[in-house]
């Protein structure tokens, strides 16, 4: 991908306005998201962290145009999310690895290639370089079933980059690993997006997960599901994982708590 | 040693013992017991040399099981030699011997299913023994029965008189399975599984057919559609195309029914996960759902292996040319031929069994990764 320009921070990747969310169900109205404003800049990594049920699935599914909004506006590279997504401006890693289990994995993270109408050295070329990112080189030809949850999950995060998109948008992708797998991963998708430059917008209930990750924390709250509190993190950009046991960490990540308490107290 | 096991030991152990006081066979004008049978004394004597050391555990596991299998073979020809001397003579000795004779093949079995053998090859031959087991003992006791009753052969003829038919016969069976199972049966399920899928997809893309063509396919799935056979006789005249027209017929449904709900089996993570590459139709249907439903596919081709083999013979009965399975098994029993009709069956049975094994091989090469294959 091109290189940054240095004042990409300025560049607005996600704009939303007054957005709201309204699904119609059996039992009545439920509202999913409201009055959410919320800008990312290019080459931010920003997570929604929030009590489950307060939207922010909906909110990244929105982003993606795997849901169209009932209210307000939003652009993503100053398109609409459909036609974002038509451009395919954005790579998704879901809460389950959904990888196919009749395709190795090398040809899982082919598929989106196979589709956008890459040649097929540009494929083989592409996967071996994903894989490496991943550190998954040598299971190739292994298919998604012999591997663990962990390496199915880095799997599916090499399927999105691929086709190397700016936007990465993933949704709890570990939220089923367990701690050790998961603080691993946090540290190389940190050092990914610190090679790559991409804009990451992600998804978690794990506090410190969202301090360490993030360039900025999104707290939602639930019913309806809306923005209680939008948290600049102040660590530097290059941090390992001792950095969790700073003050400044501590800081912030007493602020999100204070802000998921504050917004989920009425709920019980 | 398990309750049944211990049982059965015992049983056949006391039956062989006591079974010298009895008649072994009664004929109008003489009657013989055990001593007057050579083979089968000694067939007597070692079942009671294995029997009993098996009974007080002295002798097991592999072991067991091939003197088991042996003594039980060796039982097996001295009682069919036995009762083909002296045909519909068996008397309650006879009876007594083949019960032990089947106890010791059931231990044999029961002993063979216990072992765990190490190498894959070695498992796969003890999957391969029991039912092979199994299918020579019903063959055994057929012909014992058959033979040691007397039963007229009108009624069921040995599975000896069954094979020498086959033998004597190979080129009136060729020319029906040529008739029944090459024409009728093999083109019939190629249309009509072919015409099911192709319809599936049609289906599964323009919604109101979905909605008005599935229940009906499921309920025609269910209906006895052999009964059309007189009319597709009518349509397309004597010869094998109507009883082809048969088999379509009876295999379309099951095809676009299974195909349908396949087609339906991707959950919306992974349509979304294609929705998220802007992946057109065709992508998604050849890249995820076609492969998503391909184990439903094979069941709708298994089924069908089976149902093309019976519509294709039944059809027959309703007219044909003097060819044909079914042809061959209406004719021959109105002539009383019933050994003819149960060779015409053993064929229909090989056949049969053999295209469902070809079909569920391919299934296995194809649906590899599918949690019920992959095991
Ligand atoms: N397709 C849908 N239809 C109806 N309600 C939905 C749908 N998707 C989500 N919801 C509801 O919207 C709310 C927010 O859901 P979600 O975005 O999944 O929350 P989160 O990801 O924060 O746990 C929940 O109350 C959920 O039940
Ligand atoms: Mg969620």
């Amino acid at each position: 991908m091109q290189p940054q320009p240095a004042d990409s921070a300025a560049r607005s990747v996600i704009d939303i306005a007054k957005l709201s969310l309204t699904f119609e169900t059996g039992d009545g109205p439920v509202h999913a998201l409201s009055d959410i404003d919320l800008n990312i800049g290019a080459g931010e990594f920003v997570s929604f962290i929030g009590p489950s049920g307060c939207g922010k699935t909906t909110l990244l599914r929105v982003i993606a145009d795997l849901e169209a909004p009932t209210g307000g506006t939003i652009s993503v590279n100053g398109m609409s999310p459909h036609e974002a997504r038509l451009a395919r401006a954005y790579g998704y890693v879901f809460q389950a690895a959904a990888l196919y289990p009749w395709r190795t994995i090398a040809e899982n993270i082919a598929l989106p290639l196979e589709i956008m109408g890459h040649s097929r050295e540009d494929r083989e070329e592409r996967v071996r370089r994903n894989m490496e990112l991943v550190d998954l080189d040598g299971f190739e030809r292994k298919y998604p079933w012999q591997l663990s949850g962990g390496m199915q999950q880095r799997a599916s995060i090499a399927r999105a980059l691929s086709f190397d998109p700016d936007l990465l948008l993933m949704d709890e992708p570990f939220g089923a690993l367990d701690e050790i797998v998961r603080d691993h991963l946090n540290e190389q998708l940190l050092k990914l997006w610190a090679k790559t430059d991409k804009t990451v917008v992600f998804v978690t209930h794990s506090i410190p997960e969202a301090v360490f990750l993030s360039t900025k924390i999104v707290v939602l709250c639930p019913r309806p599901g809306r923005i209680y509190d939008i948290i600049d993190n102040p660590l530097p950009r290059d941090r390992g994982l001792d950095i969790r046991e700073t003050a400044e960490f501590l800081k912030v990540a007493h602020r999100v708590r204070e802000g998921l308490r504050a917004g989920h107290s009425y709920d019980d | 040693m398990s309750p049944v096991t211990r049982i059965l030991s015992t049983l056949a152990l006391v039956v062989a013992l006591m079974g010298s006081m009895l008649t072994v066979i009664e004929t109008p004008i003489m009657t013989l017991g055990l001593f007057a049978l050579p083979v089968l004394l000694v067939g007597v004597l070692l079942s009671i040399l294995v029997l009993a050391p098996y009974r007080t555990g002295l002798l097991s596991g592999a072991r067991a099981c091939a003197a088991l299998t042996g003594v039980s073979l060796l039982m097996a020809v001295a009682l069919l030699g036995t009762v083909s001397t002296y045909p519909g003579a068996a008397s309650h000795g006879f009876w007594a011997y083949v019960l032990v004779a089947w106890a010791m093949a059931w231990l044999s079995v029961e002993e063979l299913s216990g072992l765990m053998p190490q190498s894959p090859l070695g498992q796969r031959l003890v999957a391969l023994a029991i039912p092979l087991s199994f299918g020579v003992w019903l063959l055994i006791l057929w012909q014992l029965a058959v033979v040691g009753f007397g039963v007229p052969r009108v009624l069921l003829p040995a599975p000896s008189e069954i094979w020498l038919r086959l033998l004597s016969s190979p080129q009136i069976l060729w020319e029906d399975f040529r008739q029944t199972f090459l024409k009728a049966v093999l083109i019939g399920y190629a249309l009509g599984c072919g015409s099911g899928f192709l319809v599936a997809i049609l289906v599964d893309r323009v919604p109101f057919l979905r909605r008005g063509l599935l229940p009906i396919g499921n309920l025609v799935s269910a209906l006895p559609i052999i009964g059309v056979a007189p009319i597709m006789v009518m349509w397309f005249g004597f010869d094998w195309p109507s009883k082809a027209a048969v088999v379509v017929i009876m295999t379309f449904f099951p095809m676009l029914v299974n195909t349908v709900t396949g087609l339906a089996a991707a959950d919306r993570i992974q349509h979304d996960l294609m929705h998220t590459y802007a992946a057109n139709y065709r992508q998604t249907l050849l890249k995820m759902r076609l492969p998503m439903a391909m184990p439903f596919i094979f069941n709708a081709l298994k089924i069908n292996s089976t149902l093309a083999l019976i519509g294709a013979i039944v059809a027959e009965f309703f007219g044909t040319p003097i060819v044909g399975m079914g042809f061959r098994i209406s004719t021959e029993v109105g002539r009383m031929n019933v050994d003819m009709v149960w060779a015409s069956i053993a064929v229909a049975a090989l056949a049969g069994s053999l295209f469902y094994g070809l079909v569920t091989l391919i299934e296995r090469v194809v649906t590899f990764w599918h949690p019920s294959v992959r095991g």
